[in-house]
């Protein structure tokens, strides 16, 4: 078996998050949680829905674009991913402009469905491979969707953490800060720190080494979920899993 | 007249299909997996288009970036633009970063919801989430208020949009309009919301959609549809369920190409501007 991937890191850490949920939905440019989706199914017996947008063959959905976000708001789905060009220490979330919007440095796709599903989908897991200070900032330049809200702001869902190609973060809702979980193996603790833009903080048990994907799982994310995520992203298919 | 519920007209061509969408009009278009109707935008840009505003139901890729290259485009409504694993849209990014089109950022269910409106024929639709971004921070159009059944519960507003003409593309049309859809619920929501629907289709059968209830259920009535022409292969570069995949090498050629606008303007002399031969 060929060495593990950052990706393949990622998609196990995410899976493991998912564990015990009934429906997770997986949103457009996000081939590392669609597999990690995928993955976290064929480990629940059954149990786990997965609906993957995007997908012709066997779709979840039947009434256009619009079912996924009446989905979420009425309580339907449990689990949803979003990224970042920039993610904040407080878990705001900027998928447009870098720099002031009205004469942007850079201009990204956009803010697709974050700016709904962030406050209704209860357990939104962020993620971004890239984890360098100008991913990982002190403030965003343009909120696509807030990590918090007033408190009279209807907001059943929100950010539950964030995986990185360095690390596991989890977000404390009541602090409002990210904490580390887990350091990927080859990464310190000095590093990340080096490496992100915001604070955050450390269990003072200390920072555990984030697990390797066992054996069992990677056959399943290189066997079955490869095979299903190609449909969607066969860019990242053949990438991940043709190379070997 | 707001809108005309005469019979469905049956055009020979995309080309005929361009001719009635008039400058400056609020187009509405579905995403990449629409099915599009490519083989109008092309003839929209063959027939030098202007100030279009286009609306993206609710994102764009190629379609959006071809017709801004082309500088057929005024402003664009939209949750993304981009060319998915191909990369960003290059012919856009450009466009915002030079100032040469208007943008509305938005996200994907404030587009269903407004269209959702128009379908009612209501003035506004309330919609969750979006307090606290800078889209509605941007967007003075959209409101906050209070439900007025609850106390303190406040809500966004978004006002009914209510595009000109809506565009896409079907696997097939009938002789009285009918345009089969199958599971591409919205793009029966773009033609009830819209002032006049036009459907590029790859074929004009001579049953009637509507007599077969399989069928029925994932149809457009013709009421709501303006005209139809044929298309054989209309989506091309991108596809249409069941019947042809989305042409990956040639969305990568464009991607890299149409990065400058020397490459763009190559492509469109190559892809675009010659009328196909069939025609």
């Amino acid at each position: 078996m060929t060495e593990i991937r950052t990706e393949e890191i990622m998609i196990a850490a995410i899976a493991q998050m998912l564990s015990g949920l009934s429906h997770v939905a997986v949103g457009a440019a996000s081939p590392i949680p669609g597999s990690a989706a995928l993955l976290a199914r064929e480990l629940s017996g059954g149990r786990m829905r997965v609906s993957l947008l995007g997908r012709i063959t066997q779709p979840t959905f039947t009434d256009g674009g619009r079912e996924l976000f009446d989905c979420a708001a009425q309580g339907r789905i449990d689990a949803f991913f979003l990224s970042g060009v920039q993610i904040d220490g407080q878990a705001n979330i900027n998928l447009v402009y870098i720099g002031d919007p009205d004469s942007p440095k850079a201009r990204f796709p956009g803010s697709f469905g974050s700016a709904y599903l962030y406050f209704l989908v209860p357990r939104v897991i962020l993620f971004r491979q890239e984890h360098t200070p100008r991913t990982l900032v002190e403030k965003v330049d343009f909120v696509s969707a807030p990590g918090s809200s007033d408190e009279n702001v209807y907001r059943p869902g929100g950010p539950h953490g964030l995986v990185t190609g360095r690390c596991v973060f989890g977000f404390d809702k009541d602090l409002g800060r990210f904490r580390i979980e887990s350091v990927h193996p080859g990464h310190t603790l000095d590093e990340i720190r080096e490496q992100t833009g915001f604070e955050f903080d450390v269990p003072s048990t200390g920072v555990e080494e984030t697990p390797q994907p066992e054996k069992a799982w990677l056959q399943l994310i290189r066997g079955p979920v490869g095979d299903e995520i190609r449909e969607v992203y066969p860019g990242f298919a053949k990438k991940m899993f043709d190379s070997a | 007249m707001l809108y005309d519920s005469a019979m469905t007209s049956i055009l020979n061509s995309a080309e005929d299909i361009a001719a009635c969408i008039e400058d400056g009009a609020l187009l509405a278009l579905p995403p990449e997996y629409g099915p599009c109707s490519m083989d109008t935008i092309r003839a929209l840009i063959r027939r030098g288009a202007k100030n279009l505003r286009l609306l993206a139901v609710p994102q764009f890729g190629l379609q959006a970036d071809l017709l801004i290259g082309a500088g057929c485009v005024a402003e664009v409504e939209s949750a993304a633009v981009t060319l998915g694993e191909h990369g960003l849209a290059p012919r856009f990014t450009d466009a915002i970063k030079s100032g040469s089109i208007g943008m509305h950022d938005t996200t994907c269910p404030a587009i269903h919801a407004a269209l959702q409106a128009s379908e009612k024929g209501i003035p506004f639709m309330p919609l969750r989430g979006l307090i606290g971004t800078d889209i509605l921070a941007r967007r003075e159009d959209w409101k906050v208020l209070d439900n007025p059944f609850e106390d303190d519960d406040p809500i966004a507003y978004l006002p009914a949009i209510k595009p000109d003409a809506a565009l896409f593309h079907a696997a097939k049309a009938d002789r009285n309009g009918n345009v089969w859809i199958g599971l591409r619920r919205e793009t029966m929501v773009m033609a009830h919301a819209s002032r006049q629907t036009y459907v590029t289709a790859e074929e004009i059968v001579d049953d009637d959609l509507l007599a077969d209830a399989e069928l029925a259920a994932g149809t457009i009535p013709g009421l709501y549809v303006d005209a139809i022409a044929p298309a054989k292969r209309g989506a091309w570069p991108l596809g249409v369920p069941g019947l042809y995949e989305r042409d990956d090498a040639h969305l990568a050629r464009y991607a890299g190409v149409a990065k400058t606008p020397d490459g763009f303007a190559a492509y469109l002399n190559d892809h675009v501007m010659p009328r196909i031969a069939a025609e």
